[in-house]
């Protein structure tokens, strides 16, 4: 027994982390310039044996699971190990997880399938291949043991651990080699969940022990022998130039060793690409941001120094007059019906641009020399770093060796939208060859950030028969980078033009309009910001034909069991009513993103000064199935203060073409005292379809505490941030 | 300039300019990176960290300010995460992405040190200052709460 095996599970993941696998290295242990020279880092903390190319096991049935997703907060790391674990049939508390190695994914031809976490969608969608690679390993090691035993591999069992067959008895251990050598002569199904032991139970994440004292390593944490750090300022309206910057005026403070310009390339205007900026170099970053802070610059603004968001408001009410592209229509002459109509309504929407603002600002380390590009970078896919990296030097992707940390959160803002900052840790490298950390300020990283699109929405709609809607119609604006949207045109409406309410004749219009300001994903894209607005609308179609908004709900998604199954859920726990007293109201909304229906049930208070309690949220997911519900709780609580925090007091104020308020003084989010208390329910149709769990809690949040407020106050609250309205009443 | 520093119980020497934030000594010059850089003006939380028991924000307390002062760090708080909030951190599941938790678990521990059972309102105002965007802001609060059990049992 080596020493390591001693360690209890808890110090084993935490010396995982500590010690070993590709995200430690280099960190802060001495000779670390060898290390990141060695052909091979990635080598397992353990010395077992690989069975395939996401485990090994060692000699004390120790199971290492190479993860090749990112850990940004949520449970990546545990959802991964718990799916392979489940299959492998391995007690959990011999499990520790590894991040995989992504040089050796590229190298064998994306050995690990996908390696992105984004999109609600690691679990959904990538079940199928990540069970598999544990039920692979379970058979082959069923395999070997039948093959020394001379009988049938049927008729071995795999448990917790232990191969036995009669009077034959082994741990994994002993045959994880033979396993290795041997080949299935066809790939087992992975287990439907009635045949799941671990799946489906609480389970406490793998790295919570590493965030509690300091030792989880986060890309800024990068610390390498002769590294260099850089501080950067990009022209602050997107997209202009700098006319001039003066270095002489900081050259001789200490410790500052150069500058470095960067342009954008003509005509190269992704959001992955390189603003026009500057970089002071230094022996520490306080030392290069303080020069960088001090050296005079003069920017050309460009053409784009008038943009606003009053400028956008104005193209919006242009273009609400003007037709747009056709999202979706349904029945007939959804205009005319309303324009004829004896009970219509009609309302204008607005949502502003939010930033992500994760807490670890944007940033990047990057080691260049003939041999090798060694790549820190807190991109939500591990491989994208390496392309761009490759792109941008001219280098072979294979040489390129990924150093996967922990993120400081992402919410979609580490996609493409976080590489501009490697490119410029890449360039600099290149030119002093030594290792450089570049990291924006807050103000940057801001400034810089690629942000969630506003959008203005107007919507009409006439109430028929029994008080339902008869027909709606939405018109959509909204200003994102060049008009080009990764997400998809769709999102722009997303939410209102796939609505699931029964209104037999509806038409769905967009204005996707180019602005300057580059725009991506953004935690739950699209949903988040028009469902404050449907399910508002909801509500004001529901109280236009008298009917109460949960019951309403209920009769539109008639037939649709999913949306019924939440809805019966959300009636039974959360006791919704109308009938409160002035200043007291409650709110209900659902929707659906990422496969999964979430509904939001939100209590609040607003006393005659217009001061608002949230008191309440009850949220009711259904996700299919669940592999963890305690993580599930803990993405639900999050997603609902994440999407709050924009909808309370969030929103970037655009002037002059950039934006004014980049820091968390004026730029304001959720703190503790503004935390409702929150209660999960999970209503799972397991069915055969799966939903995403990290986004789909957030969106329903807003509008449900929206509608509680026009209860409480008689306000309908069309626009955010929530709390710059005047929520008074006498 | 050169500076005498105490961290963790060690004295380290450092030589940078007085206004040096002591975030950054503390990552750059020392090597103890648990302190995180977040906003740079003092609005976050992330990098709280005590001086003589207290809390401050490591952003913006100038190195040459905590000379002959004791200043502990997230690395300081106990050997093998035995401290009652950071068992009270595990057993609530607090963190997710994590990078804030050195700081709320900093600006906990100052508060129980002065007030062994917070309230609600009284932990909602001694952690306002601390930004979490994962949400964390119900399990803090929890894990506050039985961290404040764990060390009167432990007192017991």
């Amino acid at each position: 027994m080596n020493s390591q095996m001693k360690m209890s599970r808890r110090t084993l993941i935490r010396s995982m982390a500590l010690g070993g696998g590709g995200m430690m290295l280099g960190f802060y242990m001495p000779g670390v310039s060898a290390a990141v020279v060695a052909p091979k880092p990635w080598t397992t903390p353990t010395d077992g044996t690989e069975i395939n190319a996401w485990l090994t096991i060692d000699a004390e049935g120790t199971v290492t699971i190479r993860v090749p997703h990112t850990e940004q907060g949520q449970g990546a790391l545990t959802s991964v190990s718990m799916m392979i674990a489940e299959e492998l049939d391995v007690p959990w508390d011999k499990v520790q997880a590894v991040f995989a190695d992504m040089n050796r994914h590229v190298k064998n031809d994306n050995e690990y399938i996908a390696t992105t976490t984004n999109g609600s969608r690691l679990v959904r969608q990538q079940h199928p291949h990540i069970m598999q690679a544990g039920a692979s390993a379970r058979e082959r090691l069923k395999a070997a043991a039948a093959k020394d035993w001379g009988i049938s591999p049927t008729e071995v069992v795999a448990k917790q651990g232990v191969l036995s067959a009669g009077a034959n008895s082994a741990n994994y251990a002993e045959f994880a080699a033979a396993a290795a050598e041997l080949s299935l002569a066809e790939e087992p199904a992975i287990k439907t969940p009635d045949q799941w032991w671990l799946l489906g139970n609480p389970t406490p994440r793998l790295d919570v022990d590493v965030k509690v004292n300091g030792s989880a390593h986060y890309s800024i944490d990068t610390r390498l022998d002769g590294m260099v750090y850089a501080a950067v300022s990009c022209c602050p309206v997107p997209w202009g130039r700098i006319k001039s910057y003066d270095f002489d005026a900081v050259k001789d403070r200490k410790g500052v060793i150069t500058v470095v310009e960067f342009k954008a390339l003509e005509g190269k205007t992704s959001t992955t690409d390189m603003q026009n900026g500057v970089a002071v170099v230094a022996d520490s970053w306080y030392r290069a941001k303080t020069a960088l802070d001090l050296m005079p610059i003069e920017w050309d603004f460009g053409p784009n120094h008038k943009v606003s968001n009053e400028s956008q408001a104005t193209e919006a009410s242009r273009l609400f007059k003007v037709a747009g592209d056709v999202s979706n229509e349904e029945g007939t002459d959804a205009i005319g019906k309303i324009d004829a109509a004896e009970n219509s309504l009609t309302a204008d929407y607005h949502r502003p641009y939010e930033t992500h603002a994760r807490m670890e600002p944007i940033n990047a380390t990057v080691s260049v020399t003939d041999e090798r590009i060694d790549v820190w970078s807190p991109a939500q896919n591990q491989v994208s770093p390496m392309h761009v990296v490759a792109g941008h030097l001219g280098r072979d992707t294979k040489d390129i060796y990924m150093h996967t940390t922990f993120l400081g959160g992402a919410f979609g803002g580490n996609g493409g939208g976080s590489t501009a900052v490697t490119r410029q840790a890449a360039e600099i490298s290149n030119k002093l060859r030594r290792p450089v950390k570049v990291i924006w300020t807050r103000e940057e990283d801001v400034t810089h950030d690629k942000q969630r699109p506003p959008v203005h929405i107007r919507l009409n709609a006439s109430i028929g028969d029994k008080g339902l809607p008869d027909a709606l119609f939405s018109r959509a604006v909204w200003f994102t980078h060049e008009g080009v949207e990764s997400h998809g045109p769709a999102t722009a409406d997303v939410a209102i033009s796939n609505m699931p309410y029964a209104i037999p004749n509806r038409r769905h219009e967009r204005h996707n309009v180019a602005a300057h300001i580059p725009t991506a994903t953004h935690r739950g894209p699209g949903v988040n910001q028009n469902g404050f607005i449907i399910e508002q609308f909801a509500d004001e179609m529901a109280l236009a034909g008298d009917w109460d908004p949960l019951e309403w709900r209920l009769e539109m998604t008639k037939g649709q069991e999913p949306w019924q199954r939440v809805l019966l859920k959300l009636k039974e726990v959360a006791g919704f009513t109308t009938d409160l007293p002035k200043g007291e109201g409650m709110g209900i909304a659902i929707l659906e993103d990422h496969g999964s229906i979430c509904g939001t049930c939100a209590t609040v208070s607003v006393n005659q000064r217009g001061q608002l309690t949230i008191e309440k949220l009850v949220q009711v997911m259904n996700s299919g199935y669940m592999i963890n519900p305690l993580n599930g709780s803990e993405q639900m609580e999050g997603a609902a203060c994440w999407e709050l925090s924009h909808a309370l007091s969030g929103g970037l104020d655009l002037r002059e073409g950039c934006f004014m308020n980049t820091n968390f003084n004026t730029y304001n989010l959720m703190r503790m005292p503004q935390m409702p208390e929150v209660e999960v329910h999970f209503a799972l149709s397991q069915d055969g379809w799966w939903g995403g769990m990290g986004e789909p809690a957030g969106p329903p949040s807003p509008p449900a505490v929206a509608n509680a407020i026009y209860f409480a106050t008689g306000k309908r609250i069309r626009s955010t941030p929530i709390l710059k309205h005047d929520l008074s009443w006498t | 300039m050169a500076f005498s520093l105490s961290v963790n119980n060690k004295t380290y020497e450092v030589d940078v300019e007085a206004e040096t934030p002591l975030l950054w000594v503390l990552r750059d010059s020392i090597g103890l990176t648990g302190t995180k850089f977040g906003c740079g003006i003092a609005q976050c939380g992330v990098c709280t960290v005590h001086v003589d028991g207290k809390p401050v924000r490591a952003c913006s307390t100038p190195v040459s300010s905590v000379v002959g002062h004791e200043v502990t760090t997230i690395e300081g708080l106990s050997e093998n995460n035995e401290h009652p909030v950071q068992q009270a951190w595990i057993e609530n599941t607090v963190p997710q992405c994590g990078y804030c938790q050195s700081g709320q678990i900093m600006s906990a521990v100052a508060l129980l040190a002065n007030n062994d059972s917070p309230s609600d309102s009284q932990i909602d105002s001694a952690m306002a200052g601390n930004l979490c965007r994962c949400g964390t802001y119900l399990r803090v609060r929890k894990a506050i709460h039985r961290a404040a059990e764990l060390t009167k049992k432990s007192e017991a």
